[in-house]
């Protein structure tokens, strides 16, 4: 019986013992998405540099596609120096869709980006389309012969970039674009590889081992160069469509904490975005340097937002 | 011959005295974990990521530990279900119809072997699915679009009404109930936020774990304040544990049965354990005859048998798409797919090929933890037990806490928590109008996937609601859910009229 007793023992220790006093970095959606993703790479370099004292303790706040953990660090951690939260274009997104409850841009400080994902749209590996063109195409003749597949439901960042795709393109009728939201980008590629959807658009980094393995043809990159590792994938820029859709990986802390306090953060992160980890990491994932800090970062934001909120005017998600 | 070359390596790299305790551990927490109403297996991992990293795990150390956490919560769920009707997590609630019946008739024991025995198998099937498998399972994805997986959830829907044994209107009741609950939320097919009420808390509706712990943890502490103790779930006597050989063997089928629905459900991402153990359960009941049919609901054994290897099996077969495409199941999943890459191992088309000492060592590593599971939730199932066999005064109270903490960790927030309790009223009042539970959640569970995939279908198709039954696999599903929806209403009539002194002393065992 003692064996037992030690081990229940150890099992409680092992389920309450949560680092007290560490660094937090909250991930606004569940284990197992960009956010977390990026609060624990983000988290292990800095305890790896020794940037923090102890290990960085990663907290999931799901819900409202990260509206919850927003409004909660603005009204309740708004001073608290020892947390940051993982942010993406799809923050960004919905600050600027007004779907926080209210809650503005401006509420917290935004510390910088250290990397981004470039979107990408591919097709299936029999499908008839070869390049954007051939896609654009295909669509003006007839809207309805094309429907995509996304990671992100009605509204988000994935459908954002085919509408912005096709707006830049030239093509007027928004509300005449098939569009389907799924849990995430494998899942949007299965609908894809299984023929159920014409093209499938999300981040390079979701997508890279179905590139790979052949499963699915990328046909554009929507990055301003091309991706290293996918050289062979043109950009939709080369193609004659001007757009760049980064979905940049990055972080934002609570507004009323000092000035040192956000100049620290703004320097670990610089510290993470120039560690030799963080590259690996970008390397084994797919995502490209993406590095814009403090002020800069301040004023990268608010363009985004403005450029999100004309593109969700024009296609009627916001009035 | 690869196949045993791989798994020999896998076992090389995954056994070492380090992993095998870590297994042990792993194995032992994830059953608390499990057993514990609001615990579940996927905030059970997702509490041990930071703890494997801040012990210094390497990849293969961390991946054994919270398999064996996932594959022991898994067992554990069934031992709440059975012994206090409230289920430790949600693919166990098909466990509390058969289970706890048959603890109240003083048969707890030989329903915890029983279970403990189906899981194992379940598991250990679905593992070796896994192994032999995988690279083509993988595949099966590709073949589901929203017109397969809507027919899939609308069979599960028709098979609902041979649920409520007693009455069906009531469960049909339950169930509508459950669809209604499962419209609050983000519609994903507009983009607009659905019954919130400008709530930030409701945008992606109502977690089924909240329903579960409410329905049934808070409803029965509410139900065992009103009546002193009296008539509660709390409080059943656990007799001496003996292998009981003939039900092993008579529900042999069922665990195969179970088995094969539950991996099957758990290979499609977006089906999962919940559906794998509710299919398996259905499934059993129908190829049931006469009172042997009648009695499920009543404590028959198979019916504690076919949905544990169900959801076990289904445990393991989620893992399919998660390696072979990046896509979680179910919940659990999900944790795993974030613990993979966060140690840098993608998963995906290409990770069999890459990384195959990774994907080698995890398949080993879940046969030890399956072995090691049915040494403690047979053998030593007393342990377990014991920690829910304290007086009502110290269990309900703790129950209670572990329920709040649980649902606490799903979002930090504290609206769930009262949602939760908002619940066990509703879960209170149900149970004194005689309505039953399991539908709710099973609604809740799966109205939302099941409207999700109609509305893509339609925006697929134009509207046209033909393409619901343009593949052979979509139209396969439709006979089988309608057969499922009309069988029992003739079979009814059938079997009524001549074995009436048959049915009789089963009802009055009641």
């Amino acid at each position: 019986m003692k064996i037992w007793t030690r081990a229940a023992a150890a099992a409680l220790m092992m389920t309450v013992a949560a680092p007290a006093m560490a660094q937090e970095c909250i991930a606004p959606a569940n284990p197992g998405g960009g956010w977390d993703f990026t609060c624990r790479q983000i988290g292990r370099i800095m305890t790896d540099l020794g940037l923090v004292p102890n290990m960085v303790q990663v907290t999931n706040l799901a819900g409202a596609g990260g509206g919850v953990a927003y409004t909660q660090v603005v009204s309740k951690r708004g001073s608290d120096p020892a947390v940051f939260v993982a942010a993406s274009s799809a923050t960004t997104t919905r600050l600027a869709q007004n779907a926080f409850a209210g809650a503005t841009a401006d509420q917290v400080r935004w510390v910088g980006s250290i990397g981004g994902d470039p979107g990408v749209i591919v097709v299936a590996q029999d499908s008839p389309f070869q390049d954007l063109k051939d896609l654009v195409e295909a669509i003006k003749a007839d809207p309805g012969s094309v429907a995509f597949a996304g990671g992100s439901a009605v509204g988000g960042f994935d459908h954002l970039k085919v509408l912005m795709m096709l707006d830049k393109a030239g093509f007027e009728d928004m509300r005449a674009v098939k569009y389907v939201g799924l849990d995430g980008g494998a899942d949007a590629i299965t609908q894809t590889v299984g023929g159920f959807t014409q093209a499938m658009t999300g981040d390079l980094s979701e997508i890279t081992g179905f590139i790979r393995s052949g499963d699915v043809r990328p046909i554009a990159v929507l990055s301003e160069k091309r991706v290293s590792g996918f050289e062979d994938v043109p950009t939709a820029k080369e193609q004659g469509v001007d757009i760049v859709a980064m979905n940049w990986r990055g972080i934002y802390v609570p507004k009323d904490i000092s000035d040192e306090d956000y100049q620290a953060w703004v320097e670990k992160l610089q510290q993470v975005g120039e560690s030799e980890q963080w590259q690996t990491v970008m390397a084994e994932n797919g995502l490209e340097p993406y590095m814009i800090l403090g002020d800069e970062f301040q004023t990268f934001v608010d363009a985004n937002i403005a450029e999100i909120q004309e593109v969700s005017r024009e296609i009627g998600l916001l009035q | 011959m690869d196949m045993i070359s791989n798994l020999a390596m896998g076992f090389s790299i995954a056994v070492t005295p380090y992993t095998l305790i870590l297994a042990i551990i792993g194995c032992f927490v994830g059953t608390i974990i499990g057993a514990l109403p609001g615990l579940g297996p996927s905030n059970g991992v997702a509490l041990l990521i930071p703890i494997s990293f801040s012990m210094g795990l390497d990849a293969i150390s961390a991946l054994v530990l919270l398999t064996s956490v996932y594959y022991g919560a898994m067992y554990g769920g069934r031992i709440s279900s059975i012994l206090l009707n409230i289920p430790g997590d949600e693919p166990a609630m098909m466990t509390t119809l058969d289970g706890y019946p048959m603890a109240r008739q003083g048969k707890a024991a030989e329903a915890l072997v029983v279970s403990g025995v189906a899981s194992f198998v379940g598991a250990l099937m679905a593992t070796i699915g896994l192994m032999v498998f995988a690279p083509y399972l993988a595949r099966v994805a590709y073949s589901f679009g929203p017109a397969e997986y809507f027919a899939l959830y609308l069979l599960a829907f028709c098979t609902l009404g041979g649920m409520g044994s007693s009455n069906q209107a009531k469960a049909a009741l339950a169930a509508a109930i459950g669809l209604g609950i499962a419209m609050i939320g983000l519609d994903k097919t507009t983009g607009i936020p659905r019954f919130t009420f400008g709530e930030l808390h409701l945008m992606d509706g109502v977690d089924f774990l909240v329903a579960i712990v409410g329905l049934f943890a808070v409803a029965e502490v509410f139900h065992f304040i009103e009546s002193h103790g009296k008539d509660s779930a709390i409080g059943v006597k656990l007799g001496k544990i003996l292998v009981p050989w003939r039900m092993l063997r008579q529900t042999f089928g069922a665990m195969m049965r179970g088995t094969g629905i539950g991996f099957v459900a758990g290979v499609l991402p977006g089906a999962g354990a919940s559906l794998g153990s509710f299919l398996a359960y259905m499934a059993e009941k129908s190829v049931a005859k006469g009172a042997d049919k009648a009695s499920f609901g009543k404590g028959n054994p198979r019916g504690v048998a076919a949905p544990e290897a169900g959801n076990n099996a289904a445990a393991g077969g989620a893992l399919v798409p998660m390696l072979t495409l990046g896509v979680p199941g179910s919940g659990t999943t999900a944790v795993l797919l974030a613990l993979l890459l966060t140690l840098n191992i993608t998963p995906g088309p290409l990770l069999f090929a890459e990384r195959p000492e990774i994907v080698w060592s995890l398949i080993a590593s879940l046969l030890i933890a399956n072995v090691v599971l049915l040494l403690m939730n047979v053998p030593m199932i007393k342990v377990f037990v014991k920690i829910l066999s304290v007086p009502a005064w110290v269990l309900l109270p703790g129950v209670t806490m572990i329920a709040f903490v649980g649902i606490y960790s799903l979002t930090g927030s504290s609206f769930d928590m009262l949602m939760m309790v908002a619940f066990g009223v509703l879960g209170y009042i149900m149970r004194k109008l005689d309505i039953p539970t399991v539908p709710v959640i099973l609604g809740i569970l799966l109205g939302n996937a099941m409207e999700d995939n109609l509305r893509r279908a339609m925006v697929l198709s134009n509207g046209d609601w033909t393409y619901l039954v343009s593949s052979p696999i979509s139209i396969g599903l439709w006979i089988a859910a309608i057969l499922g929806f009309v069988a029992p209403i003739f079979l009814r009539r059938l079997l009524k009229k001549p074995p009436v002194p048959q049915t009789a002393p089963v009802m009055n065992e009641d």
